[in-house]
């Protein structure tokens, strides 16, 4: 008999309390009511929750799987209870966790109890603790940072007047997946005038509560204020379930600037269909870097919606595709207020057979006029066997608009190596040198651990086909 | 006796099925500095390339000593380290590699030993002044943006780090205006030592005002067809490459 890992005093919410003989029971039928019921039942959560999980349940199953993208027809959406069930992490120990997984923890130098806490079999201490004396300097600033699921009840009224509604069930199939089931993920509300100086990381608490599947942020910055924010981690999470559709809806007010930085590092079996979404007011910003790495296809285009005059936004992204990989990322822009300014600076690496698709949209508003834009977006092909994609999608309503489009694939030129290994240089350390080149523009915008855990993620990766 | 450095017998080489050098011999030993000249497509670049190993030429005949090695036999870095440099005709861009990170990354390469932030610093700075280079360059990255000249005196300073046993300055004059010329040039002299040997490719010899080589050779056709002092440069001065060419 395998050993189970004992988890005291960490209460893991409704997924371990679920009777699972009715799930067993349930598991042939698909998602139902009942399900649903129970998972509210459990939060606890006011009336008006549970009636949108349902609604939203109502809508998922009538929409259709969208085929315009990646290939997900070997995810089984008529069984999605199974990407819900209950339990799986708990049955797991140490010795289910794939050997690689365990060795790029162990190269990343990720510390073993996060390690075992990303791998879902365990839960991290020193972490709590992190979170909680974060919380308490916060909390004299009059700002809130707590999980979603007890924002629901302790902060009902600004939840109920902000979630699902920059996002909504009716979107598309996952995201109304994602109104149903949706649990865990990260609240976050700046008061008016308030300036977050160090940045939030959700990164502990997030890997503590073993959530991260169905998770929702919601984060509010009310006028003038400031906040960055950080999320995700760069060390892989594994997970049994292999489809993750989580929803990040940001409000950003008047005057109000909000920095999100992401890295996301799924296991090889996953589906990440993800959806994120910024509403920026007049005068206010919104600056996004996102690191797609892992999965073994990505759907994610973060918005940015500037409906407010002068209203700007900035995306930064790295995608890294690999061996099995297909990635479809890149990035949603829709200027809807005159004045409104935006800049788009997308890269992405392809190796050993993986598939970067950069799909991004850039709209303007016929009433939007002197409206500027930049969209750059830069392939490096580190073999023959990649590939690399780039569509665009420009839809421009308004003549009084400056926009500019850069798109560029290539291939790591053979000259260039030569020259780096003339300096005495080994071929396999001049190839990572000019793909760290490459992702510079991303990595110096990231906090040091996460730049630092980038560049090694990237070695990582470059290992094995390289050499 | 001095030191033989660099020892070529014989040397055939081609690019897709052309040839291009067709016999060359050359002694180069330390202390020494040599001008090779030639006319244009007569395979003075080529030589620079496959004496630094570049892949797209390939060897067909002939041998290469260096340093009591086998040369050939070695890839790029190896040569690199055991001592071999090459100055670029056309120096790559290599985007988001800070010119201070990349001399510190080939300094412990070539040295076996990772300099630090401060030993990498001071060393450079040593030696800008010489180059007339500015501060600001360390923090650039690595040729991009860089003028011509700019360029070419990022692969000086860069040989002035890592102090090689041969250099070989494939038209580092190429691209410079008057000033730099000078710039280059001088400092390139004051780097030649008793230890290691320099080989000098031109079109021209303009830059002879600044340097004081031991041997000329004329390269005519993938063969040095000629070698002697510095009396030979100033006749291809006078008469050009046309008289060398019925040598042939």
């Amino acid at each position: 008999m395998a050993n189970k890992t004992y988890i005291p005093d960490i209460d893991r919410g409704m997924y371990d309390i679920v009777n699972p003989e009715n799930h067993r029971f349930v598991a042939d039928k698909g998602l139902t009511e009942e399900i649903i019921r129970s998972i509210s039942q459990e939060k606890q959560e006011p009336e008006w929750m549970l009636k949108y999980r349902l609604k939203s349940l109502e809508i998922y199953k009538s929409k259709p799987v969208p085929t315009w993208g990646a290939d997900l027809s070997e995810l089984d959406v008529e069984n999605i209870v199974h990407y819900v069930k209950p339990n799986v992490d708990m049955a797991r120990t140490w010795d289910d966790v794939p050997a690689d997984i365990k060795e790029t923890f162990e190269r990343l130098g990720i510390p073993q109890a996060e390690r075992e806490s990303l791998a879902g079999v365990g839960a991290q201490y020193d972490s709590e603790v992190v979170y909680h004396s974060m919380q308490e300097s916060l909390k004299a600033q009059g700002v809130v940072y707590t999980d979603m699921d007890s924002a629901v009840k302790s902060h009902e009224s600004i939840v109920k007047q902000y979630f699902m509604t920059l996002i909504t069930n009716r979107d598309h199939k996952f995201s109304a997946l994602h109104g149903a089931v949706w649990s865990g993920g990260s609240f976050v509300y700046v008061p008016k005038g308030v300036k977050v100086d160090k940045p939030l990381q959700s990164y502990f608490r997030l890997n503590a509560k073993g959530a991260g599947q169905f998770e929702h942020t919601l984060i509010v910055v009310e006028e003038g204020a400031e906040l960055h924010f950080i999320e995700g981690c760069s060390a892989p999470k594994y997970g049994v379930q292999n489809l993750h559709a989580g929803a990040v809806e940001l409000f950003v007010k008047k005057n109000a600037k909000l920095r999100y930085s992401t890295i996301e590092n799924w296991s090889r079996n996953m589906y990440n269909l993800n959806t994120k979404r910024c509403a920026v007011d007049a005068h206010g910003r919104i600056e996004w870097v996102s690191g797609s790495f892992g999965s073994r296809v990505s759907m994610l285009y973060p918005m940015s919606i500037l409906r407010g005059e002068y209203a700007s936004s900035e995306f930064t992204g790295i995608t890294f595709a690999a061996n099995g990989q297909y990635l479809d990322t890149g990035s949603k822009v829709v200027h809807a207020a005159p004045h409104t300014s935006s800049i788009v600076n997308s890269k992405s690496i392809s190796k050993g057979g993986g598939h970067a698709f950069y799909r991004g949209l850039l709209r303007v508003t016929p009433g939007a006029h002197h409206v500027k834009s930049t969209v750059n977006c830069e392939s490096l092909m580190l073999d023959a066997q990649s590939k690399s994609d780039t569509l665009p999608i420009i839809e421009v309503m308004n003549e009084q608009v400056d926009i500019g489009h850069e798109a560029k694939i290539g291939r790591i030129s053979d000259d260039t190596i030569f020259y780096l290994m003339s300096r005495g240089i080994p071929e396999s350390e001049a190839k990572a040198m000019i793909v760290r080149g490459f992702v510079e523009p991303i990595t110096k915008e990231l906090p040091l651990e996460y730049a630092v855990e980038l560049n090694n993620l990237i070695s990582l990766e470059l290992e094995g086909t390289i050499g | 006796m001095t030191k033989t450095l660099l020892k070529i017998d014989n040397l055939y080489s081609q690019v897709d099925d052309k040839v291009i050098l067709k016999g060359v011999n050359l002694e180069v030993r330390a202390g020494e500095i040599h001008v090779i000249m030639g006319p244009n497509g007569a395979g003075k670049s080529t030589l620079a390339n496959v004496l630094m190993g570049h892949p797209a030429h390939i060897v067909t005949d002939g041998h290469v000593n260096f340093n009591e090695k086998s040369l050939l036999e070695m890839s790029v870095d190896e040569r690199a380290r055991e001592g071999m440099f090459m100055s670029f005709q056309y120096p790559e861009e290599v985007p988001g590699v800070t010119v201070v990170n990349f001399l510190r990354t080939a300094k412990g390469q070539i040295t076996g030993e990772m300099p630090s932030l401060f030993e990498i610093n001071s060393e450079i700075f040593e030696n800008l002044e010489d180059l007339n280079m500015r501060e600001s360059y360390l923090e650039r990255y690595l040729n991009q943006g860089f003028s011509g000249g700019e360029k070419k005196k990022n692969e000086i300073l860069q040989m002035s780090i890592l102090k090689p046993k041969l250099a070989i300055l494939d038209e580092t004059d190429s691209g410079l205006d008057v000033d730099a010329i000078k710039d280059v040039y001088e400092k390139i002299q004051k780097l030649s030592s008793e230890d290691n040997a320099i080989v000098v490719i031109t079109h021209y010899n303009k830059i002879l005002q600044y340097i004081r080589p031991d041997y000329i050779h004329i390269l005519v056709d993938g063969r040095i067809v000629k070698s002697g002092d510095l009396s030979l440069a100033h006749r291809i001065e006078s008469e050009g490459y046309e008289t060398f060419k019925e040598v042939i």
